[in-house]
């Protein structure tokens, strides 16, 4: 409900209300698309959920159209591949990549325009090649889906044999189908012990964040907003910066990573001892479920570790 | 009738999360930006938190030329608690306090939150994953307050 909205309108998630999509996708599509998610891809697998529950989601979706559901033979359509793939490059590849990686971003507001209702799906994800049989992706291209950018392919000249081959080029990509890597265990803080004296390093952390095109937006002591002003500890030290157009590219792969937000470093000095802190965004990653997050998490992992070390050198 | 059948749904659903302790905990609530903030920040306070910050993402980001809608991050903690953990552990102090992403979309508003049990899971401690626990329960409660907030 959360991403696809109470009634379906989505969000985050696809419009699953939407009539060109939900009269168009069978009830195998829906089960196996909350069974499996599209890993890397935002929507997350539901295993723990039993079949009965899954079952229950998809009345309840199919609900919310009064035709009834298509159904799809799970066989397999021949094709050309070799044909489809030249014919994917011309027709198919502007909206879901060269590789069928699909467009970036998730549904929400801030990243796309709200006259596009869906994202174009990732066609070599697992989980969507898993979820969908060849006849949904045919029948997909013969209807196209009204609505989206998405055309009708026989409407737009394709002949029956080359909407085939193009399945058949879609379905190759469960041979190339990789699955994510799995995040590396990485220590969750990033912590790097000073030299300088606490005053000292806190100037040095902020020289280092202004040199990488970062704005200092505010420094707090761990406690403000605990204690009474003035009564803080105030050697413990937050500095909150951020890049805006960094800011800007993070929130349109997926709004919600506010967690994230602002980039922060904190000094502290205990027992003497000065101590360069910040969390690895490498950890908080993986629960978003998302490759292109994984890739900025990693950028900012690698920019908070140069000005811890920078900054103690 | 299929909101009812949707809340079984949910349910029945929100009880296997629970065993499962899903990692990233969300609400979207019907509210309209303004009153599902002041919502949160009453069920915060409800719980014992404190809000000792509220991060207006928006602002910045409209101010450097950048489209956006209401986006806030509200940081809440107990203080005595948080004392307490970065005493023992002071490599979380960068985790401190919890944050809760908060965002119109369209006209209703979602609340993002990593599940604090995560933070266990990175610092292993059985004093504070019994902590952290009480927490997500905590946060669960406020982000169900929000969403049935009316």
């Amino acid at each position: 409900m959360v991403c696809h909205g109470e009634e379906g309108a989505g969000g985050v998630g696809v419009p699953l209300a939407m009539s060109s999509f939900l009269d168009n996708v069978d009830d195998d599509f829906l089960f196996k698309t909350i069974r499996h998610g599209r890993p890397g891809r935002v929507m997350p697998t539901f295993e723990y959920f039993s079949d009965a529950q899954i079952n229950a989601l998809v009345s309840y979706i199919r609900g919310w159209s009064d035709q009834p559901a298509p159904k799809f033979s799970q066989g397999r359509i021949q094709g050309n591949p070799d044909q489809g793939k030249k014919l994917f490059a011309e027709r198919c590849s502007a909206c879901h990549g060269e590789t069928g990686e699909g467009g970036k971003g998730t549904g929400v507001t801030m990243s796309r325009p709200r006259d596009l209702p869906i994202i174009a799906p990732a066609l070599n994800n697992e989980g969507f090649l898993a979820a969908a049989s060849d006849e949904l992706i045919r029948h997909t291209l013969m209807k196209g889906r009204k609505g989206t950018p998405m055309v009708s392919f026989l409407e737009a000249g394709l002949s029956e044999q080359q909407i085939d081959d193009i399945v058949a080029y879609v379905r190759s990509f469960e041979q190339a189908a990789e699955r994510k890597p799995v995040l590396e265990a990485e220590s969750a803080s990033l912590i790097v012990e000073s030299p300088y004296s606490f005053e000292e390093t806190v100037e040095n952390v902020k020289e280092i964040i202004a040199g990488k095109n970062f704005r200092l937006i505010r420094e707090q002591y761990l406690d403000t907003g605990y204690v009474p002003e003035g009564q803080e500890n105030k050697k413990q030290l937050i500095l909150y910066f951020c890049n805006f157009s960094f800011l800007n590219m993070a929130l349109s792969i997926d709004p919600r990573v506010g967690i994230f937000l602002p980039c922060r470093v904190t000094i502290v000095e205990q027992d003497g001892i000065v101590q360069v802190m910040a969390i690895n965004p490498m950890r908080l990653s993986r629960i978003f479920n998302n490759v292109e997050l994984n890739e900025a998490c990693h950028e900012m992992r690698d920019v908070y570790t140069e000005i811890l070390e920078d900054s103690t050198l | 009738m299929k909101r009812l059948i949707l809340l079984l749904v949910l349910l029945i659903s929100s009880v296997v999360a629970w065993a499962e302790d899903d990692e990233l905990l969300m609400a979207r609530s019907s509210l309209e930006f303004p009153e599902a903030m002041a919502a949160l920040q009453e069920a915060v306070a409800a719980h014992g938190y404190t809000i000792s910050r509220v991060q207006r993402v928006d602002i910045g980001l409209t101010a450097m030329g950048y489209k956006t809608d209401k986006y806030r991050v509200v940081f809440v903690g107990k203080h005595e608690q948080q004392e307490m953990i970065i005493k023992k552990h002071p490599e979380l102090i960068p985790y401190l306090p919890i944050k809760v992403a908060i965002f119109a979309e369209g006209d209703d508003t979602i609340l993002v939150a990593a599940n604090p049990l995560l933070l266990s899971e990175f610092f292993p401690d059985p004093a504070l994953e019994k902590y952290f626990r009480r927490c997500e329960n905590d946060m669960r409660s406020i982000l169900v307050e929000v969403q049935e907030a009316e």
